[in-house]
């Protein structure tokens, strides 16, 4: 569910930029406070790990498709909300460089629905207020517990199962719905809000259980193996993260804040749920009310400056004074209103710019056909071999 | 198992072709960085129903293909390959925007079809553009350049490390999953219950790894950043150069290092085409004009 630049508006991939790079900011800052360049090696080599687990494929039982794991709340859940963000934002990095998924100005958006809800919304309200209560006794480190839950690696599993799934949900529910909000924002699409979001939910309902179901499995394993490696980013104040930040207790009011955020993070489900339903019954109202609220029709089109200035910059220079945006007063929506003879001449005009690029491209590539040393690709391959040695 | 050896392949095709040393690939990686940016957003910038106004905008991945002897071939070839999720999202345009801008004969050509060509077109452009970013870059350059750009020093490292790893791990996943395939009778993908183990065992393997890495880093005198030279153990060198694995320390290196003329006259004039198309619709233009020289 990669967003792509050609279906998002400059404005939308600014905002979206924005808002990643002050969550990435807040997340390095916060990585520095606590002391966590321990784990600087750990996130180049958990999101190698992801980049590789992604391009495995499994099959999903009962339907003869196959999918493969996203990762963003197996990051999460063990490098923590800040350095699993920073990861999973250097994960998409190099596939929106090297796999042209997504899209540099769509970078923003992507790392946004990936990685901001799954790290900073699922894991702290879903997955922490679950898993942790199980995993809470399991070090030196940790407050005085009941003896039972220590020691008890079978309940703590059990834990950590609901609630990497159920966070693995929310996570892609919330990212899904960033898609429909910031696709119908940009004004590309004709799709409506309600049908898309229709299109998007269930379908990433299915992939969310799925996804939960492999994390949890995933996260299980790596607990029933090295339950060390988890216990520092679930429990906090844990026994890797106190033994580094000077043994903070933890407050007091944890328990009953974990039940608040529990309670509104099933609130925030349900409402997820009837939203859609609503959506579905009320398609009309509610689309009115997101271009209402998202101001869409304006958003879209942060060009009436720039087209004012363009069709007066065109009047001053224009050697055919008649074609196209002559009118600066209704500088939106031309295309609709423009008469049969100037879309003919941008049909010709255009068919004829693609001739020239294409012969101009032709002498270009043609050029370095004579011109290219032919052995330089080659001594380079053969030179590349790395030393991989760790 | 074939998408991770595909997958990479074409990391490694798009590494080799960085390692020219064209025009194109001396420039700044900031320069390059810039103009990429500025294209996409000139591009992304116009009116849904354009499309003639967008076709001067090829010039721009044609030149920097061109000057920068890079095959097209390695763009189109991904360019194929359309995003499915591009299209699910503009194949609704014809569906649900049926006005009729245009009647050519008895063929009727509705809003909605011009606006899924146009997200076809823009799809063309931006990833083209992206990919010949990289592709005449390559990736140690570029993290260099971005990091003279601003981006903080951690995202940084944090690149580069997960650059350096995703071919050991790749490999290793590689590895585990032929040794799985060579086991088993059934083609096609693995189950659930083989893969959760499956991407557990390969997870421990990675902590492992991570911290020996670490100890290994700590022991060098790691203190949360990369000193230039540090990909390579090589001085660095002016420029862009052959070898990868220094050129993140020479662009490192050449952090005082200002903007040359050339690099300057690549910006400038790209920027300020990308303004002039973006403006002024220079193919309708051509089409009058065209139009009336034929009466």
């Amino acid at each position: 569910m990669h967003m792509a630049d050609t279906l998002i508006s400059p404005v939308v991939g600014g905002v979206m930029w924005a808002a990643t790079a002050g969550a990435a900011a807040y997340s390095m800052k916060k990585m520095k406070d606590e002391f966590d360049d321990r784990k600087v090696p750990l996130m180049g080599v958990m999101g190698a790990f992801i980049f590789a687990a992604q391009m495995i494929n499994f099959s999903i039982p009962g339907t003869g498709s196959s999918g493969h794991l996203g990762g963003g709340m197996i990051l999460a859940i063990l490098l923590g909300p800040f350095a699993g963000f920073l990861t999973i934002a250097s994960v998409l990095v190099v596939q929106a460089l090297f796999f042209a998924d997504g899209g540099l100005l769509a970078l923003g958006a992507n790392i946004f629905n990936l990685g901001f809800f799954p790290c900073f919304v699922a894991f702290p309200l879903i997955f922490r207020s679950i898993a942790g209560r199980g995993l809470v006794g399991g070090g030196p480190g940790a407050v005085q517990q009941d003896a039972g839950a220590h020691g008890s690696p079978g309940r703590s599993v059990k834990a950590l199962v609901p609630a990497s799934i159920l966070a693995s949900i929310v996570g892609l529910q919330l990212g899904a719905f960033g898609v429909v909000v910031e696709t119908i924002s940009s004004g590309i699409s004709n799709l409506p809000f309600s049908k898309f979001l229709l299109l998007m939910q269930p379908i990433h309902l299915a992939i969310g259980v799925v996804e939960g179901f492999v994390t949890a499995g995933i996260v299980s394993y790596v607990y029933r193996a090295k339950p060390d490696i988890l216990e520092g980013s679930i429990v906090r104040g844990g026994p890797a993260a106190s033994a580094l930040s000077g043994d903070r207790p933890r407050p007091a009011a944890r328990p009953a804040m974990r039940k608040v955020l529990l309670v509104l993070g099933a609130l925030a489900v349900v409402t997820g749920v009837v939203f859609s339903w609503f959506a579905s019954t009320h398609p009309d109202g509610l689309e009115w009310s997101v271009f209402r609220v998202t101001g869409s029709e304006e958003v879209a089109r942060p060009g009436s400056g720039i087209h004012a200035f363009a069709s007066r910059l065109q009047e001053r220079m224009s050697f055919l004074p008649d074609y196209g945006f002559k009118k600066a007063a209704e500088p939106v929506n031309r295309w609709p209103a423009v008469d049969a003879g100037s879309s003919v001449s941008g049909l010709v005009g255009g068919a004829f710019t693609l001739c020239l690029a294409g012969i101009a491209g032709f002498f270009l590539l043609k050029k370095r056909g004579f011109a290219k040393g032919r052995s330089r690709r080659a001594e380079g391959r053969a030179g590349k071999t790395p030393r991989w040695e760790s | 198992m074939g998408k991770l050896d595909s997958s990479i392949r074409e990391i490694r095709e798009l590494e080799n072709l960085a390692r020219e040393t064209s025009f194109v690939h001396r420039l700044d990686p900031r320069v390059k960085v810039i103009a990429t940016f500025a294209f996409i957003a000139a591009v992304v910038s116009f009116d849904r129903y354009e499309i003639a106004a967008l076709v001067p905008y090829l010039f721009f991945p044609i030149f920097v293909a061109g000057a920068g002897g890079l095959p097209l071939s390695a763009v189109v070839k991904r360019l194929l390959v359309l995003s499915p999720f591009v299209v699910l999202v503009g194949i609704f345009n014809p569906l649900y925007d049926r006005t009729v801008l245009l009647r050519i004969g008895g063929l009727a050509i509705t809003g909605g079809w011009v606006s899924f060509a146009a997200i076809l077109v823009r799809y063309v452009l931006t990833v083209s553009a992206a990919l010949l970013l990289i592709a005449s870059t390559g990736f140690y350059t570029l993290c260099g350049g971005i990091e003279r750009l601003g981006v903080p020093k951690v995202f940084v490292v944090q690149l580069l490390l997960l650059y350096r790893y995703i071919f050991v791990l790749t490999d290793e996943a590689s590895r585990m999953a032929r040794a799985r395939a060579q086991r088993s009778f059934r083609r096609g993908p693995m189950e659930i219950r083989v893969f959760v183990p499956f991407a557990g065992a390969l997870l421990l393997r990675t902590v492992e790894r991570a911290q020996r890495i670490y100890q290994a880093m700590l022991a060098r005198g790691f203190d949360g950043t990369m000193k230039a030279g540090a990909f390579g153990g090589v001085a660095p060198r002016a420029g862009s150069s052959g070898d990868e694995a220094g050129d993140y320390g020479a662009a490192r290196a050449n952090l005082g290092r200002s903007i040359r003329f050339s690099d300057a006259l690549f910006l400038g004039v790209w920027v300020s085409l990308f303004a002039l198309f973006r403006f002024v619709n220079l193919p309708a233009m051509l089409g009058d004009l065209l139009l009336r020289a034929a009466g």
